[in-house]
């Protein structure tokens, strides 16, 4: 796995070194910025900090269509030169040799051995410079991603050039969001720098930002006010600041909650995922499957497995696995029904302990087989990152797929259940099973069905779960418990009781843990969950009528 | 006459209880006297290795003896009684760790050594008095009969049975785990209490010290299985059974069913603590890992593999696995798992009497199947 990673990485890195290969070739010096531009590469090969840091400065400034390339380079440790001419090369290492080319050039100077060339070495003030002067270069960027990334970069150490640049390019920049944080970064200068009713204006603009740094800029602002008494002037600032950090915190406030609702709905979608097949074999069969959550840890192994035989399709390897995933728990569910719990019917409490013992054997299976380490299950492109709505508020993305899949089981869940003739029979059996036996219903075959489909389910969401935590053989029995207090929690016979049940617990965890601490949100809940039990001890939506005293 | 007494009427009027109380009694005399007076280079010497594994054993028997009182009698299917157990055992761990005195890595006096390193300033409340014998002996009682008072209460009292009662039982215990793997819970998270030195000044490493243990938890074993014996023959016992088998029916005739299940769950939770009592000196440590509900339900299949409700099965059943465990996790921990596994799915499908009911179940099996044959045989002479 990890062989694998590093051959990402490779192909990553030997993709982006080909885009600024063909960079290079169009070079066309033309202008006397050009020879500054060339002495100033050239005196990177200085081992004082303070000059290199005026010839970076001189790169950024000489607006060279390569000076970004170059720069981007420098901060990601790429610039070398050689020792014997002090020539700057952009330079690809592998165990004893470098693959060279000419910075300025950019012509192929072929391969060398790794000793005869130097790294121009960067210390973290020139790292940070190196990060604005790339900022500054990529505002010019056709990408409106890479500018908005670049005007929040020099936002973030806002300073002199930093501020001329905003003020040059707000005539010209068309995106709305890109032009309110060049005038918050205005703002944020004049409120730094100017005068008390500069300070004053500014402070309306920036009550409106939800960036850090605006944040903590008042509040030092706010600090800094001393002085008695104060005059009017002093006054007033202190008062609009107190109420402008004030607004900040508000609805800093309210997009925190936002975010612990979001962490809360996904949380809740993989109970929803992992606790929809044991309530829907609970309302069936009346037993519950303690070997439910191995198979969350098999749908979730298969997702890793699909990734080694396929790991140059890492991109769909989800997609794939859904399916796959589903059809093999289902058939080991449907295997387990037939072999064992067949056997055991009537038996509510000994089907609980043959199926332990199933787990048992699954998760030791694992451990024998594959291996008892946590397995990592690479995310792919698609899934990784996170949706940015504002500074306050970053929704990832493998959560929001996770809820929407989640969704999608649930609709085609109900469908099945309501609008087909399986689903017909499973109510039917879930309500009255001897009555449904009598109406000419096979509620053996049910039985199995019902087993493997729920089996299949909790496959799939193995697979979603994949792309959340590592895959490993314990990883069933993390879920098992909160699942089946899902179960309790909601009751059975109900898709919308498993809904609410497991959106409740899930939305309850998120919101407690940063009050209470992951453990005792725990503790809380299952506190919760036993009283709330004395209310209504078959869950929120339990069966009414004949059906429900058995 | 022996037979008429309480005593006889309790331990020895069928032939299981005739074996239990022997081996009982036979293992309490025989094993202190092989360890300490038969010397070690004999091969009738037991080595003091053997004396705490099997006084191991007999705290287990207890706790399965606890675990049947619920399961076979009551029908209540218990995935929580590691937590009373764990309970039991952390009362007694405490007592040891405020025995230990100075003589910890950090020397001090008041608190344990886990609370030194923590920066703990002062014993918190709930540890004060521990250093009391008779205070620790009330605690081992009072901690899982609470415990178990509180739960049962609200579960029985609302009428949570079956599935449902099992399931909240095993979130229990898997709740008081996480509790305790909390460093700040003060009962010395990950690593439980350890490092003990004496109970009651006698040095917990000397052999006579792990005799009388031995000793102790052999007549306590003797004593739950009396106390159950006693429950089950008596007119309460009637009723526990028929809950068990009509819960709806004992409460049309106007019993609290749920009072007896209280009882009968309070009582198996207070054997369960004395067993994890006697259980941490012997082995020496106590950790939260006990609570782990993996625990629980094997407890459950040491009754089911013995035999439910007939108690000595119980304690046959608790010697049998744990015997096994203790060979395959020398031998090959691998496939322990593998095997304690196929275990539970066995016994459950094709032995649910258990080892005891099995030479029963055998001779009913076949002479069914010569009666079955016999039918057969009829059907085929009509025709």
């Amino acid at each position: 796995m990890r062989n694998f990673a590093l051959l990402l990485i490779l192909c990553g890195s030997l993709f982006s070194a080909g885009l600024s290969w063909s960079n290079d070739i169009e070079i066309k010096p033309d202008t006397i910025s050009e020879t500054i531009f060339h002495d100033a590469i050239n005196g990177l090969s200085s081992k004082s900090f303070t000059k290199k840091k005026e010839y970076i400065q001189a790169i950024a400034t000489s607006k060279d269509s390569q000076a970004l390339v170059i720069l981007q380079q420098l901060l990601d440790g790429n610039i070398y030169f050689l020792k014997k001419t002090k020539t700057i090369v952009i330079a690809k290492l592998d165990n004893k040799n470098a693959v060279i080319r000419n910075a300025i050039s950019g012509t192929d100077l072929g391969i060398i051995a790794k000793k005869r060339i130097k790294k121009v070495g960067i210390n973290n003030k020139l790292r940070r410079q190196l990060k604005v002067e790339i900022a500054k270069l990529s505002l010019d960027s056709p990408n409106k991603a890479v500018r908005q990334q670049a005007a929040e970069e020099i936002l973030k150490d806002i300073n002199k050039s930093g501020l001329q640049l905003f003020t040059g390019r707000l005539t010209i920049e068309k995106d709305d969001s890109i032009v309110e944080i060049m005038q918050t970064g205005i703002a944020l200068y004049s409120f730094k720098n100017g005068s008390v009713d500069e300070q004053l204006s500014a402070v309306k603009t920036l009550s409106n930002s939800l960036y850090p740094e605006v944040k903590n800029t008042l509040s030092n602002g706010l600090r800094s006010i001393t002085g008695n008494p104060l005059s009017t002037e002093k006054q007033e600032l202190k008062h609009t600041l107190e109420a402008s950090i004030e607004k900040i915190d508000f609805k800093l406030g309210w997009y925190k909650q936002l975010e612990n609702i979001f962490f809360g709905v996904s949380l809740g979608s993989v109970l929803l995922l992992a606790a929809v097949g044991l309530a829907i074999t609970f309302g069936v069969m009346g037993v519950i499957n303690m070997a439910h959550g191995e198979m969350l840890m098999l749908g979730a192994y298969t997702t890793y497995i699909i990734q080694q035989i396929m790991p140059n399709a890492i991109a769909y390897s989800p997609l794939i696995a859904i399916p796959i995933a589903f059809v093999f728990t289902a058939l080991v569910g449907v295997i387990i029904e037939r072999s064992i719990i067949r056997h055991l019917y009537g038996r509510p409490l000994e089907t609980l302990l043959a199926t332990f013992g199933i787990s048992l054997i699954l998760q030791q299976a694992v451990r024998t087989i594959i291996s008892p380490q946590n397995r990592a299950v690479a995310t792919p492109e698609w899934m990784s990152g996170s949706l940015q709505i504002n500074p306050a508020l970053a929704l990832t993305y493998n959560r929001l797929y996770i809820i929407l899949f989640s969704i999608a089981v649930l609709i085609g869940l109900m469908l099945l259940l309501q609008k087909t003739r399986f689903g017909l029979q499973v109510r039917a059996v879930t309500q009255n099973r001897t009555m449904a036996k009598a109406m000419g219903i096979r509620t053996d075959w049910i039985d199995a069905y019902t087993f493997g489909l729920g089996s299949g389910i909790a496959g799939m969401a193995g697979v979603a779960l994949s792309q959340l935590t590592n895959v490993g053989p314990n990883l069933g029995q993390a879920y098992i418990i909160d699942s089946f207090m899902v179960v309790v929690f909601g009751g059975v016979g109900n898709l919308w009781g498993t809904f609410f049940g497991a959106m409740t617990l899930g939305i309850a965890n998120k919101y407690l843990e940063p009050m209470t601490g992951a453990v005792i949100a725990k503790v809380v809940i299952l506190v919760f969950i036993i009283l709330f039990i004395q209310k209504r001890p078959r869950g929120m939506f339990a069966l009414k009528g004949r059906s429900a005293e058995n | 006459m022996l037979q008429h007494s309480l005593i006889g009427r309790l331990l020895l009027n069928d032939t299981g209880s005739r074996v239990l109380t022997f081996c009982c009694i036979a293992l309490a005399v025989i094993v202190p006297v092989c360890n300490l007076i038969i010397p070690s280079d004999s091969e009738f010497h037991v080595s003091t290795y053997s004396v705490t594994l099997i006084g191991k054993y007999l705290c287990y028997a207890l706790l399965a003896l606890s675990v049947d009182l619920v399961w076979g009698y009551l029908g209540i299917l218990s995935l929580g009684h590691g937590a009373f157990f764990a309970l039991g055992g952390y009362a007694m761990g405490m007592y040891l760790m405020r025995q230990i005195g100075d003589r910890g890595v950090y020397g001090n006096p008041e608190l344990p050594d886990f609370m030194v390193f923590l920066n703990w300033s002062e014993l918190p409340w709930y540890w004060q008095g521990f250093d009391q014998f008779p205070l620790m002996l009330l605690m081992v009682f009072l901690a899982p009969g609470i415990l178990a008072f509180v739960f049962g209460w609200l579960a029985f009292r609302s009428r949570v049975t079956g599935v449902y009662l099992s399931i909240i039982t095993q979130a229990m215990t898997y709740a008081l785990m996480l509790a305790f793997f909390q460093n700040n819970f003060g009962f010395g998270g990950n690593n439980g209490l350890t490092d003990f030195k004496e109970i009651l000044g006698f040095n917990l490493q000397a052999d006579n010290t792990r005799n009388a243990l031995f000793i102790a938890s052999a007549a306590a074993l003797l004593l739950g299985y009396a106390i159950c014996r006693f429950i089950a023959q008596s007119r309460l016992g009637s009723l526990t059974m028929a809950i068990r088998d009509a819960e709806s029916r004992v409460r049309f005739m106007g019993y609290r069913d749920e009072h007896i299940k209280l009882f009968i769950f309070v009582i198996s939770a207070l054997l369960a603590g004395l067993a994890g009592a006697l259980y941490v000196p012997q082995v020496g440590i106590i950790n939260p890992s006990e609570f782990a509900p993996i625990r629980s339900i094997e407890m459950v299949i040491w009754v089911a593999i013995g035999g439910r409700g007939t108690l000595y099965g119980a304690v046959l059943g608790a010697f049998v696995v744990n015997y096994a465990k203790t060979i395959f996790t020398a031998w090959a921990p691998e496939v322990w798992l593998f095997i304690l596994g196929g275990i539970f799915v066995f016994v459950t499908v094709f032995m649910p009497k258990g080892l005891v009911g099995l030479y029963a179940q055998l001779r009913t099996r076949f002479s069914r199947n010569s009666s079955s044959d016999k039918l057969k045989r009829g059907s085929t002479d009509e025709k």
